[in-house]
């Protein structure tokens, strides 16, 4: 009447799986991303689903070249996420080709090869962000100036499909520069922050993501709403992002008491060039960060101090892509070192010591 | 107060799995109407199976002793109620396997008729060696589904320093009620049975410690607790696996009992609430073992029940009694959904160590497609003896055994924490369980291997040795055979000379003889 074949235990599942993970991470990340969808209009719209929808296509192509099963590991949801996160650090009016070179590198080059699921050394979307930016950095550093959905001036539909298929170039009078690009600009003119900021600039309009930005990144506290979803669903923990975020609030800080015309505050460091973004969604993505407390709250800081030290000091103006790629590629070693103590060994994995004399005994006697 | 009870008690990791309690909590305890049959297996405890005292067609009273405890560890099975043996034979146990062992059947004959049996006596004033042979001679074992033999356990305090007794009433596995039920039906009883371990032990203090979320259990006990007792009754949080060992020794006290040693190296025993019941029935009442309250619950139960059941009871007689199945069950288990076995079948008996027998649906299992790790350390964060489950069963999955262990694999207490809350439903502690098999097997083959070396050796020694002697004794019939010669030789020269001297003399047949 029941099974035969013996099977441990537990006979019982917490709720949950990886495709319910997946679309949480989707669902919380829905809100920034409809919000850069209406402030960049629909070329946004367009360059969003095509790296979507490439980033599942590419999943159900490698799928089946490697001789996996296709409908279970498209349904995990895995691919959506990966291509959707590529789609938000993207400059919102990017060429489609930018969008399905980049699914196409996230998923073959950055998952597949690896060994799929699970088994990749480095977050596929910031791979294929970065392999974008070193190869096309001009179509990925043209940042748009906000065009709400149905403003005055903003591209209509078929606008919107000429910019995104590359039938009409982007007019420079829409294009702007992100405000870590202006100051960097601004001090290879040799301008302090006071002379640059100004303008480009404004705490309140940088929190709420009304500036130049990437797709998804703009909206800080869209992003942060949906990270605290995801923490207190349990679907992400609290230590990288703490972690990350909090090493870039202490650098900055120390370094703006230090000279405020060379160092940005926090605030700034904080609402600008996806910190929200990749605190939340990109760097507490599990395959890629290390699976201890301990491991994870070095990871996050060593995240945040490498974001603080590539945007201050790098030739680039955003690091975050860099910083999460170099963190990765040292999650293997933290996790081969910071292990947890083990109950009843020391840290070193040796028996723990009897405490009290008195309460051992004068004769040992073997429990067989 | 005691000065670890500042902080709340706890231990590392854990999870803290919907507890579904409330079907049966509220049902008090009712006893299971005499079977047909009773089959009691001569194995219900770890250690060595106990030895048949009877044969198929002997009577036998309530009480009476059927099988004796066989060497240290092992205990004696008594017949639950009078009647007839039928047989002495083998039977399904209650393993997954469902492979047979020697079971005791004994059909009732109804009357219910017990051995003369002495009255209820004083018994803190006994002898601890005496309160354990009591316990020994009534096949008491951990109730709680450990069943390992609790006399055993009842002599540490001569070999150890024992200043703390733990009654572990937190019953975290989900579903299971029974102990619940004993702590709030039979408190008197249960705490008699306390103040008799505290004393056979002379353990300074008894805490009886019970999950929150049992608030009722709690109150029965601390109303029947004298306020200067040395018994405590503590509230815990509910958190699995908080029943274990370990965990509750580490969560109350705040220590840890160090690798490879017992609770008792560090002045801590730890028993069962039902393994208390029965030390106040076999020393105060002078009661064997005989009878257990088991929980029937799960989604697929009609009825679900506390009952009082005869050891040797079928599960089916269980389930017929709680109106039988919904739907035919996903899974059959004995005991609670974390640690319980898979049941083959609904005709294997109820044993000493049976604490549920929870019959659960599909959507209780919540069985998930096994998807790849995605590493995101959940099992880490869960496992309550701080190990990397999902690195330990990447090793095991290449084969790689020993770079489990070094990953602590010995250190596993199969909890199934990491399991019940992998994302990827990855059956965690079955991968360890097979490791732990493998390992085993391989050690016994080493050990084999070493014994056939052993014995390789001594025969080579064995065979030199022969070989050595063979040789002296050649040697020495050699050394004989020449002195022999030398002899001869010296005494055909002597005679070869007196030949010589008598040169002269005719040729006789002796010399011929000398020269040949």
């Amino acid at each position: 009447m029941t099974q035969t074949t013996p099977v441990s235990g537990p006979h019982t599942h917490a709720p949950g799986s990886v495709a319910w993970n997946m679309g949480w991470v989707t669902l919380a990340l829905l809100p920034a991303t409809a919000f850069g969808v209406y402030l960049f209009g629909w070329p946004a719209l367009n360059l969003l689903l095509i790296t979507i929808l490439a980033a599942v296509l590419f999943e159900a192509l490698s799928l089946r070249i490697a001789g996996r099963p296709v409908s279970p590991f498209l349904m995990d949801g895995s691919a959506i996420v990966t291509g959707l996160l590529l789609a938000l650090t993207l400059p919102p009016w990017a060429p489609w080709w930018i969008g399905v070179l980049g699914a196409a590198f996230a998923i073959i080059v950055g998952k597949h090869v690896f060994g799929g699921l699970g088994q990749n050394l480095f977050n596929p979307a910031m791979l294929a962000r970065v392999a974008l930016l070193v190869s096309f950095p001009l179509e990925m550093t043209t940042w748009i100036t906000p065009s709400p959905l149905f403003s005055a001036g903003a591209p209509g539909f078929l606008e919107g499909l000429a910019i995104t298929f590359g039938l009409t170039a982007v007019p420079d009078a829409v294009t702007g520069a992100t405000v870590l690009g202006e100051t960097q600009t601004g001090f290879s003119r040799d301008l302090g922050l006071s002379e640059t900021l100004p303008g480009v600039y404004a705490p309140l309009q940088q929190a709420l993501g009304f500036v130049p930005s990437s797709l998804g990144e703009g909206s800080a506290l869209l992003l942060l709403a949906g990270g605290l979803l995801l923490m207190a669903r349990r679907i992400i923990t609290w230590d990288i992002p703490v972690a990350m975020l909090g090493t870039l609030v202490i650098l900055s800080t120390v370094f703006m008491l230090i000279d405020p015309e060379r160092y940005a505050g926090p605030g700034l460091h904080l609402f600008s060039g996806a910190a929200m973004l990749v605190a939340f969604f990109i760097v507490t993505d599990p395959v890629t960060s290390p699976s201890t407390v301990g491991g994870r709250l070095l990871f996050g800081a060593g995240c945040g101090l490498l974001i603080y030290v590539i945007r201050t000091w790098g030739g680039y103006p955003e690091g975050a892509a860099f910083a999460v790629i170099l963190m990765n590629a040292l999650t293997p070693l933290i996790d081969h070192y910071l292990r947890p103590r083990t109950y009843g060994r020391t840290r070193r994995g040796k028996p723990l010591p009897m405490k009290s004399p008195e309460a051992t005994a004068p004769a040992q006697e073997k429990r067989p | 107060m005691f000065f670890f009870m500042r902080k709340r008690p706890a231990f590392k990791g854990g999870v803290h799995p919907d507890d579904r309690k409330q079907a049966t909590s509220g049902l008090p305890i009712e006893p299971l109407p005499l079977p047909a049959r009773l089959y009691l297996p001569v194995q219900q405890h770890i250690g060595a199976a106990a030895r048949p005292v009877v044969t198929a067609g002997d009577t036998v009273l309530k009480g009476q002793m059927i099988a004796r405890g066989d060497g240290a560890v092992s205990a004696a099975v008594h017949a639950p109620t009078s009647g007839r043996i039928l047989a002495v034979e083998p039977h399904p146990a209650p393993h997954p396997s469902g492979l047979p062992v020697e079971t005791i059947v004994i059909e009732p004959d109804g009357e219910d008729r017990r051995q003369e049996e002495p009255d209820p006596e004083h018994a803190l004033n006994l002898e601890p060696e005496i309160i354990a042979q009591r316990v020994a001679e009534a096949g008491v074992v951990g109730m709680g589904g450990a069943t390992f033999p609790a006399a055993i356990k009842l002599n540490l305090g001569s070999r150890h320093h024992i200043d703390t007794l733990i009654i572990n009433g937190s019953e975290c596995e989900p579903y299971l009620t029974c102990d619940d039920r004993l702590m709030r039906e039979r408190t008197d009883e249960v705490v008699d049975g306390i103040r008799i371990i505290r004393h056979a032990l002379g353990a300074r203090r008894a805490l009886v410690v019970v999950e929150d979320n049992k608030p009722e259990a709690l109150a029965a006990l601390q109303a029947r607790l004298y306020e200067m007792d040395t018994i405590e009754a503590m509230a815990v949080p509910t958190r699995y696996p908080m029943g274990s060992e370990k965990h509750m020794i580490k969560a109350v006290t705040g220590r840890e009992i160090p690798a490879g040693k017992l609770g008792a190296d560090i002045g801590v025993i730890v028993h069962n609430v039902g393994t208390a019941y029965a030390v106040h029935r076999a020393v105060r009442m002078r009661r064997p073992l005989i009878s257990r309250i088991v929980t029937v619950g799960g989604g697929a139960v009609q009825r679900p029940a506390n009952l009082e059941v005869l050891l040797g009871t079928r599960v089916e007689d269980l389930l017929a009694h709680c109106g039988g199945t919904r739907q035919p069950p996903a899974r059959l288990l004995m005991g609670g959904p974390m640690m319980g076995q898979v049941m083959p079948h609904a005709q294997v008996p109820i044993i000493k160590g049976s604490n549920g027998i929870i019959a659960l649906t599909a959507e209780e299992i919540n069985i998930g497609e096994t998807m790849p790790c995605i590493r995101c350390g959940r099992c880490v964060a869960a496992c309550p003896c701080g190990l990397m489950p999902l690195e330990m069963a990447a090793r095991i999955r290449k084969e790689d055994m020993d770079g489990a262990v070094d990953y602590g694999l010995m250190d596993c207490v199969a909890c199934g924490s990491c399991s019940y809350v992998c994302p990827s439903h990855i059956p965690l502690v079955q991968f360890f369980h097979h490791a732990k098999g493998v390992l085993g097997a391989r050690r016994e083959q080493q050990r084999r291997q070493e014994e056939i070396k052993r014995l390789a050796q001594q025969r080579r020694e064995r065979q030199e040795a022969e070989a050595r002697a063979k040789a002296e004794a050649a040697e020495r019939r050699k050394a004989e055979r020449e002195a022999a010669k030398r002899k001869a030789d010296e005494a055909k020269a002597a005679r070869a000379a007196k030949a010589a001297a008598a040169k002269e003399t005719p040729k006789t047949p002796a010399a011929d003889e000398a020269k040949a």
